[in-house]
Parts: structure tokens; sequence; C-alpha cells
């Protein structure tokens, strides 16, 4: 019991990063653009969130954090304009323009950070703190597993991906979002500007893992390092796959293998299962997708144009 | 002044012609791709020009220490294996992207064999480089039958299959064959190691080995397999067209799923001479950057072996300078990685210098020709 009553806060704290990133995936894979550059734009997120909080914090006390996390948002959005040009305008290889991604992020965060600070880490003086919801944190169990010793951020991010479910099937914006992910030359003879949602979907992606990174910071390791780049970019991919490419099974899916990164990692402290080989919590997730894939195999599943380049005069 | 016009329209007429643009696309990206690491330093406050000298001089190019020029080549090598893997699935249509996975698998089996077995020197050698060969193309196996089979996308399962490598090796290492450090795996017994004596004292203490050679013969035999044998016939017309491929009688699926193996068979080797031949270990929890700089290798060599030894070559001089530009120019050694980045980037979207060329094309060649008539 005592497990559970830690697990799962820390399990939460996990989820909510990789969540918000795969919900990025899932807008700009829902548009048409594969992207296998989560990894880099959340790294990105990580890097300019550790740096702005670093030399705000000390100036302006806590607020700075919440600058952080906007400024780890923003960077991600600018950054996945690289992508979002490489893939839409020039219709490259969406797998190379992300692999690119990936290894230029890596690199150019470390190359600032040992500019600035002169080692490859930066280090913020606190991230956000935990807080009990008032109220729900009094209902037994359930408030001592979900609202005691929360963070902010997880609420916030509940809320975005509820908001971007709503944007993408329940508004117009997001049913030609997904038209071009399905079919472009259709959703072009529509008068829709596949240019244009593409672009949204590729940048609200950048923005969400961002986001995502930021929050790594700011909740989970509390600085920026060259380990930053762990893969959870390519767990939030697995899990968008897992997922189906559906908002609330990705919320599922990202919950799931959040919970097994989390069992995973603590799992020396605890000895009813420190017994358990850890690679059956680490590898857990890519072989669960690997079987998803070939369960789903007989049907499509996820955007059906993703991965080709609209090319007007192939109409 | 007509002379001189002339002269420039047929330059035009040369430069944008289709075969030449193949070319020139690739150095163009490495151009560019130094100009904006060149940008990047100048913003950060360093001397480009100075710290390109210290990569070159590093990488043994300027100033004629064998020892660096022997630690190029060493870099070289692995990129060679991981470049020709990416390019050999590339020509089959397919995305490698896991050549990460399958060149650690097949570097940990030859690791595992290393340390634990106990045989003599040429042979126990032997059987950790044919075991990781092996390993590699087996972790490629998984991908290219479920293409074949399920018609599942390769980059996604090569992408799962990394991990599923980076977590097997993670588990196992600190479990069977932990180091003496405890980030590192035990070290392979000398008479595994691809290092040879005559090698080592020619390069300075480099550690240029075997693996060097094993390169070479590599990118001949994957020549001969592309373009002088019925079996890369078939591959290249799957890779062109898989309909036709399948009307004209190839065994699609057959092909997809050797084209896959080789690949991860060559990625595996990659591991070999890596690992059996430099680090002599393996480091936990760390995926090599060499499979993914494989795709680079792979791209500015467009996609044939000898280009791939060229473009290798290219960027072993470049990744194994680094570090001593930084040492001597205080410019971080992360510059190395931002070029390969951008190359990879300005190569991707080549599109953009296509377009460029073609206009440049119809207004000097086409306008002039037309005047002509």
């Amino acid at each position: 019991m005592d497990v559970i009553y830690s697990i799962v806060p820390l399990a939460i704290g996990n989820i909510a990063p990789l969540l918000i990133i795969a919900m990025g995936g899932l807008f700009s894979e829902r548009s048409g653009v594969v992207n296998i550059g989560l990894e880099g734009l959340l790294g990105i997120g990580a890097f300019a969130c550790a740096l702005v909080t670093y030399y705000l914090f000390p100036i302006i006390g806590v607020p700075g954090v919440w600058v952080g996390i906007l400024a780890g948002a923003l960077a991600g959005g600018v950054f996945s304009l690289l992508h979002a040009f490489a893939c839409v305008n020039m219709q490259s290889n969406q797998v190379v323009s992300g692999t690119a991604i990936n290894i230029l992020a890596a690199a150019i965060t470390v190359y600032i950070a040992r500019i600035l600070t002169g080692s490859a880490n930066v280090q913020i003086v606190r991230g956000i703190g935990k807080t009990n919801v008032p109220f729900l944190s009094k209902i037994p169990f359930i408030g001592d597993l979900f609202f005691k010793n929360a963070y902010t951020t997880t609420y916030i991010v509940i809320a975005i991906v509820f908001i971007s479910w709503f944007f993408l099937y329940r508004r117009p914006g997001g049913l030609r979002l997904r038209a071009c992910g399905e079919n472009p030359q259709a959703a072009d003879s529509m008068g829709i500007s596949v240019l244009k949602m593409r672009y949204i979907g590729v940048v609200m992606s950048g923005i969400y893992a961002g986001l995502g990174g930021a929050l790594i910071i700011v909740t989970i390791s509390g600085e920026f390092s060259p380990g930053t780049f762990n893969g959870t970019g390519f767990l939030a991919l697995a899990a968008l796959i897992f997922g189906k490419w559906q908002p609330w099974k990705v919320v599922g899916a990202a919950s799931f293998f959040g919970l097994a990164k989390t069992v995973s990692s603590i799992s020396r402290i605890y000895p009813a299962i420190s017994d358990m080989p850890n690679i059956i919590f680490n590898a857990f997730p890519y072989v669960a997708t690997i079987i998803a894939l070939i369960l789903f195999s007989k049907n499509t599943v996820g955007p059906r144009a993703a991965g080709e380049p609209y090319d007007v005069s192939k109409r | 002044m007509k002379r001189t016009r002339k002269g420039w329209i047929h330059f035009v007429d040369i430069v944008t012609k289709d075969s030449i643009l193949v070319v020139l696309v690739p150095i163009i990206a490495i151009l560019l791709g130094l100009v904006v690491g060149g940008l990047i330093m100048l913003l950060s406050g360093h001397q480009p020009i100075e710290a390109y000298g210290g990569l070159l001089k590093g990488a043994g190019i300027i100033g004629g220490s064998m020892r660096r020029l022997g630690n190029s080549l060493l870099t070289m090598t692995s990129l060679v294996f991981t470049g020709l893997a990416v390019a050999f699935a590339f020509r089959t249509g397919l995305f490698n992207i896991g050549a990460a996975g399958q060149m650690l698998m097949g570097g940990f089996v030859g690791v595992m064999l290393g340390v634990s077995l106990n045989v003599p020197y040429p042979w126990h050698m032997i059987i950790c480089v044919i075991a990781a060969c092996l390993a590699g193309a087996i972790w490629a196996f998984l991908p290219g039958f479920l293409k074949a089979k399920y018609n599942i996308h390769e980059v996604v399962t090569t992408i799962m299959m990394n991990w599923i490598a980076l977590w097997t090796a993670y588990y196992i290492i600190p479990k069977y064959f932990i180091g003496g450090r405890n980030t590192e795996s035990a070290r392979i017994s000398e008479s595994a190691s691809l290092r040879a004596k005559w090698l080592t004292d020619l390069f300075e203490t480099a550690n240029v080995n075997y693996g060097l050679f094993l390169a070479l013969i590599a990118v001949v035999i994957i020549w001969i397999i592309l373009s002088k044998t019925t079996f890369g016939y078939e591959l290249k017309a799957v890779g062109h067209n898989r309909d036709a491929a399948k009307y004209a009688g190839i065994n699609v699926k057959r092909n997809i799923v050797l084209s896959m193996m080789i690949s991860g068979g060559l990625a595996g080797l990659g591991g070999a001479v890596h690992y059996l031949g430099f680090t002599d270990a393996i480091q936990i929890g760390h995926m090599p950057s060499q499979g993914f700089d494989g795709i680079v290798v792979s791209l500015i060599g467009l996609n044939a072996p000898f280009g791939v030894l060229l473009s290798a070559l290219f960027f072993g001089i470049l990744n194994s300078g680094k570090l001593f530009m930084q040492s001597m120019t205080d410019v971080p050694n992360e510059l190395v990685p931002i070029i390969n980045a951008m190359i990879i980037f300005f190569a991707a979207t080549g599109l953009m210098f296509r377009r460029m060329f073609s206009t440049l094309r119809k207004r000097v060649v086409v306008s002039k020709k037309k005047e002509g008539k």
C-alpha cells in the first residue's frame, strides 16, 4: 500500500510531460507531418526554460520559473519552424529532417550552455512547488493519490489536453487540420491551405514538446544537462502510436508508459519490486508498441497521409 | 563582354544539368553547414578560421601527426559501416534509422563473447566479429519481417528496436558483465581485440585496427552486390517501384527482409570495429551516435558505396578533430554535431537549391537558346 501511495504521485509527475509531448506529436502527425524530432524539441524547451529560470529566478523569484516554462514552450515552437520549413515548403523526407532536429538540438543547447555557464549543465535554483488541492485532497485514498503533493502544472497539462481534443475533434479548424493528414488533395480542393494547416500542426507540436521539456526541468530533474536527451521524446512517440493517434487513447498510453518508467526508476528502493528485472519496465513501452502495431496492422490506423510531402502537382 | 556572357551561359548550362546537380547539392550542403558553423562561432565570440584550423590539425590533416591521422581513420571506420547500412537499406526503399540499435547490439554480443570466451587469438577475434555481424542482422530482421508481412513502417519499428537494444544492454551488462568502473562493461580479452601491433606502431599508438580493412572490403562487396549481381538489381528494383518489381516476378518480401538484415549486419560490424577495436568495453545506457551519423554519411555519399567511403572520411575528419579544437580554441566540441545536423538539414532541403538552379537555367540557358532560334 505504501508503495502505491509513493508511486502514484511520482508517476503523475512523470506522466505530465510525456503526455503533453505525445499530444504535440498528435498535432503534427494529424496534420500529415511525421515528427520524430520530438526528442530534440523537448530538449530545446528544457534548455530555454532552464536558462531563463537560471537568470530570472535570482531577480524576480518564483514568477521567474513560470516565465521559464513559457520560454520553453516558445523556444520549442520557434525551433520547430525548421522542421516545418523542411517538410512543408521543401517537401523533404520528414524522418531525415526530424533526425537533423534531434542532432541539432542536442548539440546547440550544450554548445550554448558551455559558452554561458562554462559547463554542459544549467542548474536551476528552484522548480515548481508541490501543492495540495483544497477540498479534493481530503477525499480518502483518491485524495491522497491524486490531489496531494501534486504539481500545479499537471492540472494545466490536463486542461491543455482537453482543449486540444476539443479543438481537434469539435471545431472546424481541427477538422481541417486532420483533413490535411488524411487526404491533403481533397482538403486543398475544398479551399483549405495545406501549407498553413501543416505549419500549425508542426509548430503546435514544437510548443507542446517545448512545454514538456520545461516541465521535466521544473518538476523532475531541476537541471538541464546532456542527459536531458534520454529518450523521453521517443517514449512519447511510442505513446502516440500505441494510442492509435487518438487523444484519449494517447492519454491512456502515456499514463501506462509513464507509470512503467516510474516503477523502473524507483524499483531499487522497494523490496517488493526490486527483484523484478528493470528491463521489463524499461523496454515494455517499446515492445508493447511493436506488438500493438502488429495487432493494428489489419486496419489502417493513424493519419493516412502522414509522412508524405504534399505536392500540388500530383493532385 | 559578349565572350564572358557566352562563357557564363555555357557554365550555367553544364552546372545545372541533372547529373551534375546530384553531386552539387551535397557539396553545397557541406559548404553551407560549414558556413553556419562559422556564423555560430562568430556569434559566440570565436574565430572560425582558427577553429577550423584546429579541427584539421586535430584530425591530423595539418601538422602531419600520424597518431591524429590514425584516429581520424578510426572514426571513419565505424561511420563507413553505419553509412553503408543506411545506404544499403535506402537502395531498397527502406529507411533504417535503427543503425544505432543494431550497432549497439552487435557490439554488445561481440563484447560479451570477447569477455567470456576462452579461445586463442585469431579465432576469438573472428568469432566475435562474426557474432556482432549476426547480432546486428538479427536485430534488423524483425523490422524487415514486420515490413514485409504486415506492412508496418520500418522507421517506427527500428526506432523502437533502438531503445529495446539500449535497455537490454542496460539490464544485462551490470548483471553479468560489469567492469571495474560501474559505468562500463568488463573489458574484452586481448585475443578478441581487433587491434594489431604493426598498425598501432605505424600510427604512433592511435587505435586504428583491422576494422579499417574490413570497412574497405565491405565497401567493395556492397558495391559488387549492388551493381554487379542479380540480387542487387532486384533490391534496387524493389526500391524504385515495389509494384513493378512484384509484377516482374521479384520476390519483394524476401528482398525486403534480406535488405534489412544485410543493413543490420553492416551496422553490427560497425559495432564490432567500434567496441572491439577501440573502446574494448560498452558504456552502460549510451546509444552510439554513429548510428544517426550514418544517415548523414549516407545522404552525402549519395547512397553509393564509394560515395559513403568518401563521405565517411570527411565526417571522420570532422568528428575526430573536435576535441583538439575545443582544447586549442575553447570552441565547444558540440560545434561538430551542429555542423553535421546543418548538413543533414541542407541536404534534406535540397529541393531549395534545385529550384534555384532550375530558375537560373530557365533564365540564362533556355531564353538564350530561344533567342538563337
